[in-house]
């Protein structure tokens, strides 16, 4: 009997396990070299101890502290004050890819896919060999939970190597300990750049580093208060495509159509859901499990062609402006601070809000291109950034009406700390390892006016202290010409020297404010 | 000018004396001189020269804008002052180095530019009513004079038919030389050294009983009062002769009705009566020039339109048609094209044939 290839190839054809991907793929989600694949630990895990604290309303305390082991090995190691986590899911959470929370509800956080924290875990292991060290406790009287984690690659299941109680410091809170092969560097990309941007963003945040040379670094808590609870909101109709829409009609457990749009959809009343199907042409009292490919299709379009109410606008927790210029005002000496934060907008149904600020002038580098910190829900994007629509509107915002030097095509020239933050309950990054804003026009249009927004108030400063400078230069001008107008008159006119001298100083003096305020003609 | 019974020196003592006054009594110093730019020059068609309309400008000291001018007019007047004192001459060079410094605990400069010590200088004659010469400042000697008549300069005799190939240098300031002889008909203008060193060695003046006279470019305030003093004083014609371009037209227009810049002076030396003598287009055709042509610049035609709107030039038929034509056929021509027909072509027929045909342009 003949044997067809293709049935060869059918025993090789299997199943591919998320994790297993990742193996294979790991630059997918920002490991694509030890210089990264360093900062991207320390950025995961400082972006869920972050969400954790602020779930639990308190004020985070992160601890940061990175070990060399050998020229390209390190523990990474990082604590907060959380609310800890139970000890069934402690596994789960640190050992399978895509588990999490936060994947499925539409809210503002750091952590959108439940990828990040297990990816390090993987990335630790792929490299080491070494599992990845979790202690949590939930409360003051309740043990803490020590495991030994890694990831069956095959299974995308949690393997666990040890399982026991120790004692910790804290009345709640995680600790996560990961070997890995990595590399150190200071700089624009490096891990304490990350954590200062982290630290202006998140001023209500007090965050501890210990470098690899046990150099302690504290970027301290300025503002008291923790920023405003995101709330969850349920996905806007404008946001869905039809394979979520069937997922989401499949897994319902509404009786029939009408009610589950009106129940799982933002801004859709019992009444909208039955204009929808009728305008869909789909009956509304079927049930939504049996909803088809077809069908879903038609309520798409309908979705599209009806009116909607816009997403609540209220579920955003922006930094805000006064916590924007207190961030700044703790890492960046400078002589003046703007910001700005817009009103949420929509782009696909996802509510949004765009914030700025700026610090100027101090000990920034004023010969040099500006300082750009781009930061999606409060996180530092350290890479990609000629990729990310907030550089783009940054280019195509002309800084010279603002006093700034700029060339075509450039950043702007000047001695300027530039933040510019969007907070959304589903960031639109270029793809997974979250480095880049997607081009939406109804995001740049936001960043254009944002930027706008802080670069006048940039502009009325600097004409002021331009103006300030030129007024001081004059009279001290006007000041050292008068001995030379003095002398010459005093030779042409064959009077006293020092009497013209002293007259036209009184005069320089009684009319300096005038003098000061008339403008230059030519 | 104005005022000639009183002297330079009272005239600069009487500005510093009443800028004291208005510092004594508190003033924001200021000096008025009327304004030296087209903004302010009409053309006189009774007198047929540019004169100064009534526009003042005014230099206060405290006044951000003014400050540096008012500096330097002082500056400029202090050095006229010393040297009226010191009976002694300074070139506007000399002049420039003596303003030149920066003012102590600043760094800024007097001046930095020898045109802007000129030009205050120009503000001056002004300001006291006198001449730049009168304020003791000549300018460099630029210029050669050969032809029959002979003129007594600071007490020396001089012939300017035996002055050998440079011919007789014309100084700065021809208020003091006295005709002795003149035995030429007319004197020919040119806007080339080198032409005039053509002719004179062809001696072209003495074959045709003339003068001829030249300086580089621009002609300077001695060889037109020169002319002037030739014209006015023995009635002789000047005719000029320059390139067939925008800036020869505008050579020959101000030394027959003054410039822009020196309208204050036109009295002193335009001369209404002078005629332009070529290169005309006509010239191009008749002597067959056309592949002998230069094409025109950006820059030639931007100031083709702006000379022809010049209300001297405006109702100039002739002048119009000659710039018409630089415009059609895109080129300009110099003088020495004519050398295309063989170096000696200017002495032997074509001035001979132009000035007894009198085929001028006015």
């Amino acid at each position: 009997m003949v044997k067809h290839r293709a049935e060869e190839l059918a025993k090789e054809q299997r199943e591919i396990s998320v994790a297993a991907f990742f193996e294979k793929n790991r630059h997918l989600l920002g490991f694509d070299n030890l210089l990264r694949a360093l900062s991207t630990t320390v950025k995961e895990l400082v972006d869920n101890s972050l969400d954790a604290t602020e779930e639990m309303r308190v004020l985070p305390e992160i601890k940061i502290e990175l070990r060399q082991l050998g020229e390209t090995r390190f523990v990474v190691s990082v604590q907060d004050n959380g609310p800890g986590i139970v000890k069934e899911q402690i596994p789960k959470v640190f050992a399978k890819l895509l588990y999490g929370s936060k994947f499925f509800r539409y809210q503002m956080s750091r952590g959108q896919q439940g990828i990040g924290v297990s990816a390090s875990t993987l990335y630790g292991q792929l490299t080491t060999g070494k599992p990845a060290i979790i202690t949590s406790k939930i409360g003051k009287k309740r043990p803490a939970h020590h495991y030994h984690l890694k990831i069956d690659i095959n299974k995308n299941e949690p393997h666990i190597i040890k399982d026991h109680i120790v004692d910790f410091s804290l009345d709640h809170g995680t600790r996560v300990e990961i070997e890995l092969e990595g590399k150190y560097q200071k700089g624009k990309q490096g891990v304490e750049e990350y954590l200062r941007q982290t630290a202006i963003a998140n001023p209500h945040a007090e965050v501890i580093f210990i470098g690899p040379d046990k150099k302690k670094t504290v970027f301290k808590r300025v503002v008291q208060k923790l920023p405003k609870e995101p709330k969850a909101i349920k996905p806007h109709p404008y946001g869905v495509e039809v394979g979520i829409l069937l997922r989401m009609a499949h897994q319902s457990k509404a009786r029939n159509l009408q009610g589950f749009m009106s129940s799982e959809f933002s801004r859709v009343s019992s009444n909208l859901a039955k204009q929808i199907c009728d305008r869909a042409l789909v009956d509304c009292r079927m049930k939504p499990k049996e909803l088809g490919h077809v069908q879903a299709e038609s309520l798409i379009k309908s979705i599209r062609e009806t009116k909607i109410m816009a997403p609540p606008l209220d579920c955003l927790s922006p930094i805000g402006e006064k916590a924007v210029i207190d961030g700044l005002k703790k890492e960046i000496k400078a002589d003046f601070y703007a910001a700005i934060t817009r009103r949420p907008k929509v782009y696909r149904g996802f509510p949004f809000q765009i914030e700025a600020g700026l610090a100027y002038g101090g000990e920034i580098p004023s010969d040099d291109s500006i300082r750009l910190v781009r930061l999606a829900n409060k996180v530092p994007l350290q890479y990609q950034q000629g990729a990310c629509s907030i550089t783009k509107s940054v280019l195509q915002t002309s800084w010279r009406n603002y006093g700034l030097s700029q060339s075509k095509g450039a950043l702007p020239v000047g001695p300027v700390y530039l933040l510019v933050h969007i907070a959304s309950v589903w960031v639109p990054f270029t793809s997974e390892a979250k480095d880049a804003i997607a081009h939406y026009p109804e995001i740049i249009k936001e960043l254009k006016l944002a930027l706008q927004d802080v670069g006048r108030k940039l502009g009325s400063f600097i004409r002021k202290t331009v103006k300030a400078k030129e007024q001081q230069e004059r009279v001290n001008l006007f000041g050292k010409y008068i001995p030379e107008v003095a002398r010459d008159l005093a030779i042409l006119s064959g009077e006293n020297k020092v009497l013209i001298e002293k007259k036209l100083n009184s005069i320089l003096k009684k009319n300096a404010k005038a003098i000061l305020n008339e403008k230059k003609e030519s | 000018m104005k005022k000639k019974k009183v002297s330079s020196k009272d005239e600069l003592k009487k500005f510093g004396k009443d800028l004291v006054g208005q510092v004594k009594k508190g003033k924001n110093p200021l000096i008025e001189l009327p304004v030296r730019s087209l903004s302010n020059v009409e053309f006189d068609k009774k007198s047929r020269t540019l004169v100064l309309g009534n526009k003042m400008a005014s230099r206060q000291f405290f006044n951000v804008a003014h400050a540096k001018k008012f500096l330097q007019t002082l500056e400029v007047a202090k050095v006229s002052g010393d040297l009226l004192k010191e009976k002694k001459h300074a070139s506007l060079r000399d002049v420039f180095y003596m303003v030149k410094r920066t003012i102590p605990g600043t760094k800024v400069n007097v001046v930095d530019d020898q045109s802007e010590s000129d030009s205050v200088i120009e503000d001056m004659e002004l300001i006291v009513g006198k001449s730049r010469e009168q304020l003791n400042v000549n300018a460099n000697k630029m210029g050669s004079v050969a032809g029959k008549v002979v003129v007594e300069d600071k007490g020396d005799t001089i012939d300017w038919s035996k002055m050998g190939s440079g011919g007789w240098s014309i100084p700065s300031n021809v208020e003091d030389i006295k005709f002795k002889k003149v035995a030429a008909k007319y004197v020919l203008y040119m806007e080339k050294s080198a032409v005039w060193e053509r002719l004179h060695e062809d001696r072209f003046w003495d074959k045709q009983n003339c003068i001829i006279m030249s300086s580089q470019g621009q002609t300077t305030r001695g060889i037109r009062r020169l002319l002037q003093r030739l014209y006015n004083e023995h009635k002789l014609p000047i005719y000029v002769l320059a390139d067939w371009d925008i800036y020869g037209a505008y050579i020959y227009s101000v030394i027959k009705y003054g410039s822009i810049a020196l309208a204050h002076l036109s009295e002193k030396m335009a001369i209404p009566g002078v005629r332009y003598l070529g290169i005309t287009y006509q010239d191009i055709e008749n002597y067959g020039l056309q592949k002998h042509l230069i094409k025109l610049k950006d820059t030639d035609k931007a100031r083709i339109k702006q000379v022809s709107q010049y209300a001297w030039f405006r109702d100039n038929t002739a002048w119009l048609k000659q710039f018409i034509m630089m415009k059609k056929i895109d080129a300009k021509a110099e003088i020495q094209a004519l050398s295309a027909r063989g170096i000696s072509f200017i002495s032997d027929t074509y001035l001979p044939t132009k000035i007894k045909a009198k085929d001028f342009i006015d």
